[in-house]
């Protein structure tokens, strides 16, 4: 990248460049993340992918939906598209069905994702819709106060489960399997190289790439349950995370501060939408049909 | 510009409201249809699904009308014309994305083929009745445009108009039908391409650094652009700034509201489209719309038989309410009459533009059937009185 879009300030003040800044819109820092929020981590991790993918960046496109992890859009220096709440999957589709040629990510919130936008998860993922999708999953609603989210596990206190929450909560890599991701992984922010290597082989990937990144919430599930601030959950990351790539992700559910499987639990090939429908109208109409977005 | 030849289907067609939609939207240069099946209006899709492969382009039914209302957002910032289809449930689960393209200023067309509500209600049979909820149904305040035809000929030719206004004005476009206009066979008449005038999507020279994707330069509504053209463009839901940057403050607000209204409002009469039928020197005029306007014209017939000074005055486009023909018109008439296939909803604004200085007669109908001629040629009646 050219230095063109790096604040001089900075380079006058550090005397070098961040290697992170190419990729944000400075001109809209500082961000409105917390201290001790894992969400710019994964920012980070997210640029290095990017650096490492070879990709055009002129070719990439962010989409995201409403919530604190729905604002990493806007800070990507890319075509950046915030959208409405638990629909940027839906969106995503569009952009990449009306232009093949763009690679596009979908950056959003574990409630954005999988509670008002679960049903559009579900079917983007059995249509092996060619879209990378990152999740930070940080249990609860972070822009509205700390609500119950359908990944909070049993037991910790959110403002909608004041004496602790009781119902179940989705194991999200089993969802994306179920629902035919062709890649699945999970990591949290204390594996920021692993991440980052998750989101460089999503890149990479034809298909449903699911990628979840546990993240705390300092601000407000970790301090209304007493687990301390960021650093501290990142201990218990660091502490209770077992790897174990190509686990059944059956077994792959969280528990309230319990042990944590991480890693590459699917990779494996599937035509896209957009594959099967080129394969298919081609066979059927023959040479009536053109192959769209080749 | 000319149509592009590839989407149109020159010659006399024998087809129905809902087929002759789709190929008004096909010559219209629509590229991109996401939808989901209701009744009246699936017919649309499925001609378009069964039309796309071979002109080139893209449709997909997808989970619900939520996700097909954003779904054609995102095919209009990729750069394609788009368009989705639906009926009264539906169009309520779009609304939030209404609004989103308001506030975005994303080309697109969203059909409704009007049956009767409120809910399920009447999924098989006609109404007219969501007038107001496209114009008010999404939260906050933004102007769409809503055209409403009477024929399938007039499916196709003011579906053209449709998707043309889309691009001039970057609003939502609402094309109301209803299900005895989505499902009525008549003659259809598809021009030539090159008789068919379309306005391409007017993107943006500039070069990336220069271009502001809400700066406007004076004129209302901004160039556009599409992901991929290396603008670096940031869309967003929120109340933002010219560079597409959430402002959220009350100055920000305001300038962007008030253009958004005003880039329709302000239309120096581009947006009225009425067909007026011996309104001058009438005693009474007819309001009416869709489907009605045929029962009116009946009615109207009959009533002048007997003698009456009646005219008709048809809206095509409903949105924005062609108000300053009705303040003109109230001074010279003694009454205006409006039937409609709902309890009274566009009278509400006829009476707003009256103000008092005429009589308003509503002739309202819960739906599931046209109104009886004799109905309004009876309102007509009383209102020549």
């Amino acid at each position: 990248m050219s230095s063109e879009w790096t604040n001089p300030e900075l380079i006058e003040r550090y005397g070098i460049e961040n290697p992170v800044m190419p990729y944000l819109r400075q001109d809209r820092l500082p961000h409105i993340w917390c201290p001790g929020c894992g969400i710019g981590t994964t920012v980070n991790c997210f640029t290095r992918a990017l650096t490492e993918s070879g990709l055009d960046l002129d070719q990439v496109a962010i989409v995201s939906g409403i919530g604190c992890t729905g604002r990493v859009a806007g800070y990507m220096n890319l075509d950046s598209f915030h959208t409405t709440h638990g629909r940027a999957i839906p969106f995503a589709t569009g952009l990449k069905l009306a232009n093949p040629k763009l690679k596009v990510v979908v950056y959003s919130g574990d409630g954005d994702l999988t509670a008002i936008g679960g049903n559009h998860f579900v079917h983007a993922a059995r249509r092996n819709m060619d879209l990378m999708i990152v999740c930070v999953n940080n249990f609860t609603y972070g822009m509205t106060g700390g609500q119950v989210a359908p990944t909070t596990p049993i037991g910790p206190t959110q403002t909608t489960m004041p004496y602790g929450n009781f119902e179940n909560p989705f194991n999200l890599p089993f969802l994306a399997d179920a629902c035919g991701a062709v890649y699945v992984a999970r990591w949290t922010i204390f594996h920021v190289r692993q991440l980052a290597k998750a989101m460089k082989e999503g890149l990479a990937k034809k298909g449903f790439v699911f990628i979840e990144a546990m993240s705390p919430c300092p601000t407000l599930y970790s301090r209304r349950n007493r687990l301390g601030d960021g650093v501290d959950q990142v201990k218990y990351y660091k502490e209770r995370s077992i790897l174990r790539n190509g686990a059944d992700t059956k077994e792959v559910g969280l528990a309230y501060q319990g042990d944590i499987i991480v890693g590459k639990f699917v990779d494996r090939e599937r035509p896209t939408w957009m594959e099967s429908m080129n394969e298919h109208l081609g066979r059927v109409l023959g040479d009536k049909y053109t192959p769209y977005g080749a | 510009m000319h149509a592009d030849p590839k989407g149109v289907l020159t010659g006399v067609h024998f087809i129905d409201g809902d087929h002759a939609a789709c190929e008004g939207a096909l010559a219209a240069g629509c590229r991109f249809v996401a939808g989901y099946p209701i009744t009246p209006s699936t017919e649309v899709v499925e001609r378009f699904a069964a039309r796309i492969p071979q002109v080139g382009g893209m449709f997909i039914q997808m989970e619900d009308e939520i996700a097909s209302s954003i779904a054609i957002l995102g095919g209009a910032w990729a750069g394609k014309k788009v368009m989705t289809v639906t009926s009264g449930p539906g169009l309520s689960l779009m609304m939030e994305h209404i609004g989103y393209a308001a506030i975005t200023e994303t080309p697109c067309v969203i059909v409704d083929v009007q049956r009767g509500g409120p809910s399920t209600g009447l999924p098989t049979l006609p109404a007219q009745a969501d007038m107001m909820q496209v114009r008010w149904g999404s939260h906050g305040d933004y102007m769409p445009i809503a055209l409403s035809p009477n024929s399938p000929q007039e499916c196709f030719d003011l579906m053209i108009k449709a998707f043309n206004l889309a691009e001039v004005y970057r609003v939502p476009v609402f094309f109301m039908m209803d299900e005895v206009v989505g499902h009525m066979t008549e003659r259809v008449a598809i021009p030539a391409a090159s008789e068919i005038d379309v306005v391409e999507r007017h993107f943006t020279t500039k070069k990336p650094g220069e271009y502001k994707v809400f700066g406007t330069n004076g004129s209302m509504v901004p160039e556009m652009t599409k992901a991929g053209d290396g603008h670096r463009i940031h869309v967003t839901g929120l109340t933002h700034d010219e560079r597409g940057y959430p402002a959220m403050n009350p100055a920000a607000q305001d300038k962007l509201l008030r253009r958004l209204l005003d880039k329709v409002n302000n239309h120096n009469g581009e947006l009225v489209d009425v067909r007026m039928d011996g309104v001058e020197g009438a005693d009474v005029v007819v309001v009416s719309f869709g489907i009605t306007s045929r029962v009116a014209a009946a009615a109207i017939e009959s009533a002048r038989r007997k003698g009456l000074k009646v005219g008709h005055l048809r809206l095509i486009i409903c949105w924005p309410f062609p108000a300053k023909l009705i303040v003109e018109l109230a001074g010279k008439v003694k009454s205006f009459v409006v039937p409609e296939l709902n309890m009274g909803q566009m009278v509400l604004e006829v009476e707003r533009a009256v103000a008092g200085r005429a009589r308003v007669i509503s002739v309202p109908h819960a739906g599931g059937t046209v109104h009886e001629p004799a109905v309004i040629e009876s309102a007509i009646m009383e209102a020549a009185r």
